[in-house]
């Protein structure tokens, strides 16, 4: 007999390595799930590729030249594969660059449905040409754009600057269709390409062109090697941003020592920060910012890619043609920029400013605005992975109210579901949805249901045979279903690229078709990268077929167009009336249109509250606003101070929803104790009142396409100090804030910018001179807030508890006043959920403004109307000075005030007019 | 713009039926009435200022304890009161007036709002006498009851404690007991010992005069055999026809390693045999007999591993507990039962010796003698283990706190199931609960008795059960238990509220408070 020591011994020498394999995979992301650039084989492929001399040479006598665009041939020397090269000159200062292969053996992919519509092109006249170069007019401004022939490269300049040139380092590479050798096709190759065969013959085979293996899973390849590489150079560039999403800093690195930027939407598990991994979503959109000006780069291609960030010198790569137009200072920097796809074309557009908001505009043009949400939906979000049943919904809704905590939405994850059939509901969780629906509209809440797009192989699914028998799921590469392993166990993935597809989905949001749903139910797609958990990468195979094309062309599209059915549906199920709500984990550019997107399962840590603001930041500037990360982090538990803080960082941004893993220990906002309690109730609570400022920015964001939140640069573009900032921003322009994101912490240091601005602490009114850093003492109930001076911004400071409760409250007007003694402000009202402000322009927009001591409010849409039952019932102006008296215009009334002179706050008593009139009052 | 009443007519019924109407601002209790006078400034209730009346509700804050609009939403720290005739009175938030929603059951909360409110006052009020009634009946019975049990308790606990009393006493004489059996015994052992001695030593003699006989024959016959030419001498060269002798294994017997083998004699004799016997009796192969078997090796992989037991605790964890965890059991025993039943050591192969000879008489009664006092002594000290166990069990029995009165005492070594839709849930208070899927799989512990853990007031409310099995990536499972007073004992609903934090609604007598000797009506216009 052995003894009881002996065998334990033995078993825990033999648990160890287990044991150690849960413990790491818990503590962060497993990288060898997920390629590296040498992984994948085509980047290995183009990044061997070294800047030099390019083999490929413009030839200038085949141009054509046309109203819309010109076109041209480009020829690689080495193979003598031919391609075709267009140029566009795009309305409102934008180049769009488009290469592909002249005869592709068959047709590349090239991105629908993410540009607006065609874009408005502007005529392109030769300014001049040579017999190696063209010179091309972009208009205005000495705006040229110059097509040198051999090497090929183009550059566009304007007078003496050069803005970006393309293909200046040699690192264009575009991976022509061909046939297998190995097959007999060679016989059948015409004698037309004959020629070309013979060189292609020559062409080595590299490894993984026609097949490659990442741990178990191959990738067949029968479309061979497709890739296509470009590079920009920009002179007197230090700052680069955007190309979300990457849990890393606002300012793009380096990439020389390390791998690229991936953009490749993957589900991440418990990924890590401050790396260039791809994570859910792809925004191929490069923001580049000098205190001369600011420009963009769009690279229109949703497969996957990686982009290359370097710091160079200007004038190296300066040779010929372009030397006649420019000064060369070899002491510039530069940053030089390479974009590497796997598939498709190279369609580019750059984006010329100058300005940040030029840029805004220009990329809106493009790919269009942030949806223009429902107000409920920037209020506040409960969610949890999983509110068990109607009882615990109930009971956490009853508990916001005996808390006197507002919220709008409560949310439920994938348990919902009847045996994660989504559009369906767990028999004895929620036997009565509308019974728990009613009770939530009764409340005037909302509820959010998750819907997935792996949809669950069960033929006693109702919506798994509807896919079925209309032959809409994806494909393997053998033709068959596609099925892969997810929340449901074995799943099929609808074709979400098929429009057809699109509508079916779209119909079964309908009230009859969605049992149990009703009207204050919106929607949240998770997993829609899509996740596959035995796929490669977690991710579907890219020889999977989406009719004629490969996963490996649509893959970064795929999230995006799941959102936009789902988005879809909730509209038509209200007839075309009610503005839609849907979240989305995975995107690409044009998702702004859709709806929200979050930052992904992050984790309950501090470094993850402090990423949130760049990783937002980085989304907003790549048009989509509406952003926001998981308040309290996903995974793990949050300690009371983090939850705290997390609660005041995220009251201030963009997407506001508290989120947890099932395996955490609860976390609604009371479960803390009391004081912890009282400080989430405070966070909130200003969010609430802030709601039409958010309101009115996501208007603007809508009509214009500016971010919601942005960095500091973007409003003090030459103010060097703000570029590399990423732990304050701006709400509009008006609003600074700076959350405090450090455990313990007794201060923050604010930069506050802008010479001769001022800036008002929002709760103690308290002035501070701008282009200055401020120390700041904080305590647990600090949020450092500053309002810019010059500002009017609105709040309703009655808070409910919902937003739609405070629908009619009055407003209060906070003016605090620049150092001419003025400011100005809008203000934006609507029914707050139907798109009638846009069909029927019902909506009010004011605006207001003090000078000169007085204070108006004007319309900004005569041709709108609407009314409201809001009203003014407070001004507050800071910074001012004692008057001796106060007279609203209108009534000839004199209104009554107080003034705290330590502050310099003057507070004008219930003016009482209604928020749409015209009315004036005047201090004296 | 809204139009606000200042003051509000409120009719109401009081108890006797008659209709009086008392005017006072929008949501102001009775209690604070006397501080709202129509016409008069008001200062507001924390004292920081004074306004004139018309200021009073008139959707503006101007005190800053928000106390000049009791009923409007003006100011956010207000309060509202709703008198909610036929129901409880009670104050809201005054974020709440006029939200749509309706909070106060005489809907005076939504005054301008356009909300449809009922007034459901009479029909909460008729519910809530009701459930008030039924709670009461509940509480007289499961208070009498709970009598019972106390009364039980003490009897049994005074039981126990006597029982416990007696046991010592009697533990002490055991333990006498024992001591003597003990020195019987040692006494009886000495004897049986150096007889055994005796024994084995006359054995062993005996047995290496045996030994030294077979191996004189063997020898005698080895030199026949050696001795090819029956000359009576054994030479170099008849030795060296036993290759088997051979000392460096190259396979030949060499004329310089037989003569070493002979000790450096030609030839010997069956005398000078006898020193060269020796030397090569170990290897020595008899032609006539068949070549012994090479002992069997056992093959290295059946010494693999000790046997497990399968009741031992596979975890590595640091509480293995010396309860038998059979709770615990999980998909990793597959390796362990695949180890070998037994290990087999190889077998004894020269056991050419007979059997030792059975003990004279005399001997084996000094066996018997000994055998038996060993036996009374360990029958004896069995007795005093049990003893043992049963005290310390008692105690410890006698050492959980039952609640002040005992009551919960009949909860002890009790269980209490409950089936849901998955699991039957299993409560054994005091010791701990687990949970069973219906259609089988193994149990879950959720937890073993910790402590009380009620509110300060009555800690007796609450009972936690912790340290139940791991979760993974996450806590221990642990279970709140949640007690009510009720006629019955049972488990009334299970939750699962956080991963792996379980709650269990309990029903018992034991917590029925003493009914308050009052009626039943509600207080409804206790402020009249």
């Amino acid at each position: 007999m052995v003894s009881l020591r002996e065998v334990c011994g033995i078993i825990i020498f033999r648990w160890v390595p287990l044991i150690v394999l849960l413990c790491v995979s818990a503590r962060a992301v497993d990288r060898s799930n997920f390629k590296t650039c040498e992984q994948s084989a085509f980047c290995k492929r183009q990044r061997e590729l070294k800047p030099g001399r390019s083999p490929y040479r413009a030839l200038l006598d085949t141009l054509e030249l046309s109203d819309s665009r010109i076109t041209l041939q480009l020829i690689n020397d080495n193979n003598k594969v031919r391609l075709l090269l267009e140029l566009y000159r795009l309305q409102g200062n934008m180049t769009r660059v488009k290469i592909n292969e002249l005869k592709p053996l068959k047709p590349r992919y090239e991105v629908p449905d993410v540009l607006i519509s065609d874009p408005i092109t502007e005529t392109l006249s030769v300014v001049s040409q040579d017999e190696n170069s063209l010179v091309l007019s972009l208009g205005g401004k000495d705006q040229r754009l110059i097509v040198s022939a051999q090497p090929f490269r183009l550059d566009i300049v304007e007078g003496p600057q050069v803005l970006v040139s393309l293909n200046s380092r040699g690192l264009l590479a575009f991976e022509h269709l061909r046939a297998r050798k190995d097959t007999s096709i060679s016989h059948k190759i015409s004698s037309t390409v004959g020629s070309m065969w013979d060189s292609l013959k020559k062409e080595e085979d590299k490894p993984g062109m026609w097949e490659e293996t990442f741990k178990s899973h191959t990738d067949s390849k029968p479309n061979g090697p497709s890739s296509i590489s470009l590079d920009f150079s920009l002179p007197g560039v230090e700052h680069v941003y955007g190309i979300p999403e990457h849990a890393d800093t606002l300012k793009l690195k380096n990439t020389d020592g390390s791998d690229p930027y991936r953009l490749y939407n993957l589900d991440v598990f418990q990924y890590e920060l401050h790396n260039p991994m791809a994570l859910y979503g792809a925004v191929p959109v490069l923001i580049s910012h000098s205190t001369d000006r600011t420009m963009g780069i769009f690279w229109l291609n949703a497969a996957e890619t990686w982009v290359d960030i370097s710091s160079n010198t200007a004038g190296k790569m300066m040779f010929g043609k372009i030397l006649d137009f420019v000064q060369v200072s070899s002491e510039a920097p530069q940053t030089d920029v390479r974009w590497i796809s796997e598939s498709g074309i190279i369609d580019v557009f750059i984006m010329l400013g100058p300005k940040p908001a030029d840029v805004f505009t220009q990329y809106a043009s493009l790919t269009g605005t942030q949806s223009f949400p429902p107000l409920t939906a920037l209020a506040y979000h409960q969610c949890r992975w999983n509110y068990n049943d109607q009882e615990d919904v109930k009971s956490v809704d009853q508990g916001f109210d005996e808390h006197d905590i507002p919220y709008d939405f409560i949310w439920l994850d994938i348990e919902h579901a009847d045996g994660k059939r989504y559009f369906t509901w767990d028999p004895s969780k929620f036997p009565q949805p509308k019974e728990m629906l009613q009770g939530l509209m009764d409340k005037r809440r909302k509820l959010v249901a998750i819907v997935d797009p792996h949809i669950r192989v069960d033929n006693g699914y109702k919506i798994h045979n509807e896919i079925l028998s209309k032959n809409f799921y994806v494909k393997n590469k053998d033709g068959g279903d596609y099925e892969g392993w997810c929340w449901p166990g074995n799943s099929g993935y609808p074709d979400f690229t098929n429009p057809e597809m699109r509508a079916w989905w779209a119909s079964k949001f309908a009230y009859e078709q969605y049992e149990g749903s009703m009207e204050n139910q919106y929607v949240w797609n998770d997993m829609n990268e899509p996740s596959v958990f035995n796929g490669p990468e977690v991710t579907m195979h890219k020889d999977a077929l989406h009719g004629g094309w490969e996963h490996r062309d649509v893959h970064n599209l795929y999230g995006l167009y799941v959102q936009k059915a789902t988005a879809d549906g909730l509209v038509e199920r209200s007839g075309g009336v009610e503005r839609p709500f849907v979240l989305t984990r995975a995107f690409f550019a044009g998702s702004q249109r859709y709806g929200a997107v979050w930052t992904g399962d992050n984790a309950a840590e501090w470094g993850h509250l402090k990423i949130s603001i760049p990783m937002c930041l980085s989304l907003g500037l790549a048009g989509i606003s509406f952003c926001g990360a998981d308040v309290g982090g996903f995974f793990k538990h949050p300690s009371a101070e983090l939850l705290v803080r997390w609660y005041q960082a995220g009251a201030y941004q963009p997407f506001f929803r508290a989120h947890a893993h099932i395996d955490t220990p609860r976390r609604e906002p009371w479960l803390f104790g009391p004081e912890n309690t009282a400080l989430i109730r405070e966070a909130i609570r200003q969010r609430y009142a802030l709601l039409p400022y958010w309101y009115q920015l996501f208007y603007n964001a809508h009509r214009t396409g500016y971010p919601v939140v942005r960095p500091l640069w973007v409003e003090y573009p030459n103010d060097v100090a703000t570029f590399s900032i990423e732990d304050e921003y701006l709400i509009g322009k008006d609003l600074l804030v700076h959350p405090v994101t450090d455990e313990g912490a007794t201060a923050v240091t604010a930069y506050l910018p802008g010479k001769g601005e001022v800036w008002y602490d929002v709760h103690t009114f308290q002035k501070h001179d701008g282009e200055q850093s401020l120390y700041i003492p904080v305590t647990m109930s600090s949020i450092p807030v500053f309002q810019r001076g010059g500002s009017i911004i609105c709040r309703k400071d009655r808070v409910r508890r919902s937003s739609s409760c405070m629908e009619n409250d009055p407003y209060t007007l906070y003016a605090a006043l620049n150092s001419q003694g003025s400011a100005e402000g809008e203000l934006y009202i609507d029914d707050f959920h139907t798109f009638n402000f846009e069909k029927a322009k019902q909506f009010v927009h004011r605006h207001l403004s003090f000078s000169a001591n007085t204070l108006s409010s004007r319309n900004l849409a005569p041709d709108s109307q609407f009314s409201t039952a809001s009203w003014i019932e407070k001004i507050v102006i800071i910074g001012g000075s004692q008057p001796s008296s106060a007279t609203l215009k209108n009534a000839e009334s004199a209104l009554e005030f107080e003034f705290d002179s330590t502050l310099a706050v003057l507070t004008l008593r219930k003016p009482g007019v209604n928020a749409a009139a015209d009315w004036t009052v005047i201090l004296r | 713009m809204t139009c606000v009443h200042l003051l509000l007519t409120l009719v109401f019924a009081v108890s006797l039926g008659t209709p009086v109407e008392i005017q006072r601002p929008r949501g102001v209790p009775l209690t604070k009435k006397q501080f709202y006078v129509e016409n008069k400034p008001f200062t507001c209730l924390d004292g920081s200022r004074t306004i004139s009346f018309d200021r009073v509700n008139d959707d503006y804050c101007d005190c800053k304890d928000g106390s000049d609009e009791p009923g409007t939403a003006a100011c956010p720290n207000g309060s509202f009161h709703c008198t909610n005739a036929g129901y409880r009175p009670m104050f809201i938030p005054s974020s709440r007036i006029n939200d749509g929603i309706c909070d106060c059951c005489d809907t005076t909360d939504e005054y301008n709002s356009g909300a449809k409110c009922e007034n459901t006052c009479k029909e909460l009020g008729r519910k809530e006498r009701e459930v008030l009634q039924k709670m009461a009946e509940i509480t007289k019975e499961g208070f009498l009851l709970k009598q019972h049990l106390i009364e039980e308790a003490k009897k049994g606990q005074q039981e126990k404690q006597s029982k416990v009393t007696d046991m010592q006493g009697n533990k002490k004489q055991l333990d006498e007991k024992v001591e003597v059996l003990r020195t019987v015994k040692e006494t009886a052992e000495q004897p049986e010992k150096e007889a055994k001695e005796r024994h084995l030593k006359a054995w062993e003699e005996q047995k290496a005069a045996i030994r030294l006989e077979k191996d004189k024959a063997k020898m005698a016959e080895a030199f026949l055999e050696l001795d090819d030419n029956a000359d009576g001498f054994v030479s170099v060269s008849e030795l060296q026809s036993h290759a088997e002798l051979d000392a460096d294994a190259d396979g030949t017997l060499t004329e310089t390693e037989a003569q070493g083998l002979m000790g450096g004699a030609e030839q010997v004799d069956t005398s000078t045999f006898e020193s060269v016997w020796p030397n090569i009796k170990d290897k020595y192969h008899s032609e006539s007999q068949p070549e012994e078997p090479a002992p069997v090796e056992t093959p290295p992989d059946e010494v693999k591993e000790p046997v497990v037991d399968n009741d031992s605790e596979p975890y590595p964890e640091d509480d293995i507990s010396e309860e038998e965890d059979e709770e615990d059991e999980d998909d990793y025993h597959e390796d362990d039962d695949k180890a070998p039943p037994t290990i087999k050591t190889p077998e004894k192969n020269h056991e050419d010796e007979e059997a030792m000879p059975s003990y004279d008489a005399d001997t084996q009664a000094l066996i018997d003698a000994a055998q038996k006092a060993r036996d009374d002594f360990e029958e004896a000290e069995k007795a005093l283990r049990e003893m043992d166990d049963q005290i310390r069990n008692i105690e410890k029995e006698l050492s959980f706190d039952f609640g002040p009165d005992a009551e919960f005492t009949y909860l002890y070594s009790q269980c209490y199931e409950l089936t849901t839709g998955e699991y039957i849930y299993r409560l054994c208070p005091f010791n701990r609960v687990s949970q069973k899927p219906k259609y089988g799989g193994s149990e879950t512990n959720l937890g073993t008795w910790g402590s009380w853990s009620g509110p300060e007031n009555n800690k007796y409310l609450l009972m936690k059960y912790d340290h139940g099995t791991g979760c993974w990536q996450g806590p221990n499972r642990s279970t709140t238990v949640k007690l009510t007073c009720g006629k019955e004992t049972v488990v009334t609903s299970t939750s699962e509220p956080s991963r792996c934090e379980y709650l269990i609604e309990f029903t018992t007598p034991a917590v029925c408070q003493e009914p308050a000797n009052t009626d039943l009506s509600p207080h409804d216009h206790e402020e009249l």
